[in-house]
């Protein structure tokens, strides 16, 4: 187990070294750059050459990408061009906003998800089934701004029941010794505050689960209608025991191997990717930054950022693969 | 097949229900107060971070709309307008050659951390931004000294600053080294603004550590900030708010708010679904299309124009370089049409490159009235035979004076194509490729515009067209003779008779042809009172007030 994770965490070197240089090269091959970002309309062809020699973009792109490298590795990702602010200071200010709400669309995903593809393949066929599978096909197809903008509409306009917009009330004092808001409620033991952030977490969570909750509702059917027709499952049935158990015991937990490696995958996907759901939500994660970066030409938070989510993803993925050896012990003795 | 965990699942739903409708009703965010009178908490949403709260090193639009509560210059503008009134200073003469400008400065006033206003204290500001060194020196960092003041102590580039002389502690005489008329309406920008020099030695604000391509600024700007205004600064946490609160020992008129919150929300659209789900009580730059449908139930307010749209003609890109050809496309351009199709109510035709509140502005230059006849026969005497042009314009933006650019592109390109002119279309996202390649002279015929800075012609005019630009690809001595004499000369009233003068000259010339003028929209709840557009956004919360709701 050990000697598996530590093979694995040896195997990201390259691959993050392979990134580091693609993203690097990628940023300087976008047309423009961050000068013009910088001053806009304002921006002279002088200036902007000014700029590019004070930010060090004149230099050669390999001497460029080993001074940056060099800083990397002593933990300093540069400053942000359009912020001012220390690359690894906004990673983490921002990153545990993103892991707060792709955690709470897991939840919502998986919460609902499992039981409802569980149902659905217990009803194979049945209204219930045909009635989620259509929902799910719906939850994949509907764009995550768009579902945000119309929850938003009814929840927190039209209903007034939860708020629009960012992460706790503006008028909040609470403290935040984390980051996780949560978290930091719990520890704090502020029960307003828990209300509040959970208040805040619900719309946001609810829009970007719900792909993964279609796909989690898919997935679990499917793996459910596999493993229910299993000759282990006939036996457990034939033997007299309890139908809940064999669905608890049997079918449950034998299923969960292929959700699990979906749950994993999408949490990844999720870590990198709820850029729309944090710029309607104005959320103030990783996404929107890295988006928003983009159109700046900001190459220190582009480069920085990525290679951040790059080593999120593939750890993410580590526990995922370490998760199968706790769900399947056949996997641990091989 | 049993299927017991539906009730189980209900149970959830309905648990799940049950604590929604609980928190409902609760907060909701706005602090205004039911009723207040007075006092309370204002939340602004703003579209991004401040970058800095150290106004000489900024020039975007939401760390100034901050700075403007926490600091004053020597002098402001009026309020709603572009006039030049006293501010840190109650009066200024300029020497009779234009080159010294002595301000009296008000007494007693102090700064946010109790040290004395004064004139050491005016001269250490401008001292220090023009001795500021390397990257501060950047465009991207003091873009408007550099603008109004050129270059810095080290003589790399002339500067118009020549130093400051503190005679008395309520005398501060500003030496120039040309005479420069502009110099008093830029004092009213923001980076002008006088800082505590305790704090900013305390706060080691000009220093600016690591290397060039990772600078570390200093932590003053977001930390820090001490300036003499209406407001002090009270926190700023990254991606959500920036804080101010009332500065009570405040020389002029207090504020009745305790505080005035700018939150952090990028997304247009969610500013617009958090001003309706109360959790904010004003934003900036409605998105005109939202403008009827808000004003329903909040009121929605319109800034004097302050910008100009136009369609840039490079005449280094043959047949650009043959005036008839461009007295043609003047002629063929249906600006009212475009206006009424594709503009927001309040939106006038432009004649002159600058808005109609600058002084100078000259209404009475050729305006070239919509006149395809007149365009046909322009391009039948020019003696180019099927004239083509590449036409760009840009996507994935809308500036306040073009809207939708494709919209004004596909409008513009019918027109041209109606007397004969074949249009190649050209397009790339606004920032930076389609900057980059209009400024380099990349782009034949082009869709820009500019939003001024400060209420004066040079802030248009001598942009555009002062010196020799790629963007337009013309030398003409005429129309750069004149506006270098309008900025020198420092009698007002001759200056304006020069800035009409060249109006007229770059109106025979057509470099471009001038479209539209346009005042971006801010929406408020119904309670907040005594918010007062600026043409140059420069609006001060301490005349705000939040009234019952």
């Amino acid at each position: 187990m050990l000697k598996f994770t530590v093979r694995r965490l040896v195997q990201l070197v390259p691959i993050l070294l392979g990134l580091s240089i693609l993203v690097f090269v990628w940023v300087r091959a976008l047309p423009g750059g961050p000068a013009n970002a910088l001053l806009g309309e304002r921006a002279s062809a002088q200036s902007i050459e000014e700029i590019r020699r004070e930010l060090g973009l004149d230099r050669p792109v390999w001497v460029q990408y080993f001074s940056y490298m060099g800083r990397v590795v002593r933990f300093d990702l540069g400053t942000s061009i359009s912020s001012r602010r220390p690359v690894l200071t906004e990673i983490n200010e921002r990153f545990p906003a993103t892991v707060e709400l792709s955690l709470a669309a897991m939840v919502f995903a998986v919460g609902v998800g499992v039981p409802l593809g569980f149902l659905a393949a217990k009803r194979y066929q049945d209204w219930f089934d045909q009635g989620s599978m259509v929902g799910s096909l719906l939850g994949v197809s509907v764009p995550v701004f768009f579902l945000g903008l119309v929850l938003k509409y009814v929840f927190a306009v039209k209903l007034g029941w939860l708020p629009s917009v960012g992460r706790e009330t503006v008028t909040s004092t609470a403290p935040h010794p984390t980051g996780y808001y949560v978290l930091d409620s719990i520890v704090t033991l502020d029960p307003a505050a828990l209300l509040d952030s959970v208040r805040h977490l619900i719309l946001p969570a609810v829009a970007l689960g719900t792909i993964p909750l279609a796909i989690v509702t898919r997935i679990t059917r499917a793996a459910v209608l596999d493993v229910a027709g299993a000759d282990y499952v006939r036996t457990a049935r034939a033997k007299g025991m309890q139908p809940r158990v064999v669905d608890r015991r049997h079918i449950l937990k034998n299923a969960m191997l292929p959700v699990a490696t979906v749950i994993g995958l999408q949490t990844g996907l999720l870590l990198s990717g709820a850029i729309l759901t944090e710029t309607v939500f104005a959320w103030g994660g990783m996404g929107d930054w890295i988006y928003r970066a983009i159109n700046n030409r900001d190459y220190a938070v582009i480069q920085g950022g990525i290679l951040f989510l790059a080593i999120v993803f593939v750890v993410v993925n580590l526990l995922v693969d370490l998760s199968y050896a706790i769900l399947d012990p056949r996997i641990r003795t091989r | 097949m049993p299927v017991r965990p539906i009730p189980r699942v209900l149970a959830l739903v309905a648990a799940l229900a049950l604590v929604l409708a609980a928190c409902g009703g609760g907060d909701k965010g706005g602090a205004g107060g039911a009723g207040a009178k007075s006092g309370g908490t204002m939340i602004f949403a703003a579209s991004s971070d401040p970058k800095s709260l150290d106004p000489a090193f900024i020039s975007d639009g939401e760390s100034i709309r901050i700075t403007n509560q926490l600091y004053e210059g020597l002098v402001a503008t009026k309020p709603g307008g572009l006039d030049i009134v006293p501010s840190l200073a109650e009066s200024w003469t300029p020497s009779a050659d234009g080159k010294a400008w002595t301000f009296k400065l008000r007494s007693g006033v102090k700064f946010h951390d109790g040290t004395d206003f004064n004139a050491e204290a005016v001269c250490f500001n401008f001292d220090r931004q023009y001795n500021f060194k390397g990257l501060a020196q950047s465009d991207a960092v003091s873009y408007y000294w550099v603008s109004v003041f050129g270059g810095f102590s080290d003589k790399k580039e002339p500067s118009l600053y020549a130093g400051c002389e503190a005679s008395d502690p309520q005398t501060a005489v500003i030496k120039l080294t040309h005479p420069s008329s502009s110099f008093l309406a830029a004092l009213s920008l923001s980076s002008f603004s006088i800082q505590s020099p305790t704090a900013l030695k305390q706060y080691k604000a000009d220093e600016i550590g690591g290397t060039e391509d990772s600078p570390r600024f200093s932590a003053y700007g977001l930390e820090h900030p001490t300036g003499t205004g209406p407001f002090k600064f009270s926190s700023f946490k990254a991606g959500d708010r920036t804080e101010i609160v009332r500065n009570d020992d405040y020389w002029g008129k207090k504020s009745t708010l305790d505080k005035v919150i700018f939150r952090t929300i990028a997304d247009g659209a969610a500013r617009r679904q958090a001003l309706e789900a109360k959790e904010i009580q004003g934003y900036d730059n409605v998105d005109p299309n939202d403008v009827e449908a808000l004003k329903a139930n909040f009121q929605v307010l319109q800034r004097p124009a302050f910008n100009i749209a136009y369609v840039g003609m490079n005449q280094a890109k043959p047949p650009l370089d043959n005036i008839k050809i461009r007295q043609a496309v003047a002629y063929a351009l249906n600006k009212d049409a475009l206006l009424k199709a594709k503009y927001p109510p309040g939106s006038q035709a432009a004649v002159d490159f600058m808005p109609p509140d600058v002084p100078g502005y000259n209404p009475d230059v050729n305006p070239y009235k919509y006149d395809p006849a007149k365009a046909k026969q322009l391009i039948a005497e020019s003696g180019v035979k099927n004239p083509t042009i590449e036409f760009w314009y840009p996507t994935d933006v809308s500036r306040p004076y073009m809207p939708d650019p494709a919209g004004n592109f596909q409008a513009f390109k019918a027109d041209l194509e109606k007397v004969g002119f074949k249009i190649v279309p050209k397009s790339a996202p606004w920032s930076p490729d389609y900057l980059d390649a209009y400024q380099a002279g990349k782009a034949q015929m082009y869709l820009v515009g500019w939003t001024g800075d400060f209420g004066d012609a040079d802030n248009f005019l001598g942009v555009f067209f002062q010196a020799e630009k790629p963007e337009w690809g013309f030398k003409n001595p005429k129309i750069f003779g004149l506006l270098d004499a309008a900025e020198r000369e420092t009698d007002q009233a001759k200056r304006e008779t020069l800035y009409k003068q060249a109006a007229v000259e770059i109106a025979k010339f057509v470099p471009g042809v001038p479209y539209a003028h346009t005042g971006p929209f801010l929406a408020f709840a119904k309670n907040v009172q005594g918010y007062v557009p600026s043409p140059v956004t420069t609006e001060l919360f301490n005349s705000v007030t939040l009234g019952g709701q």
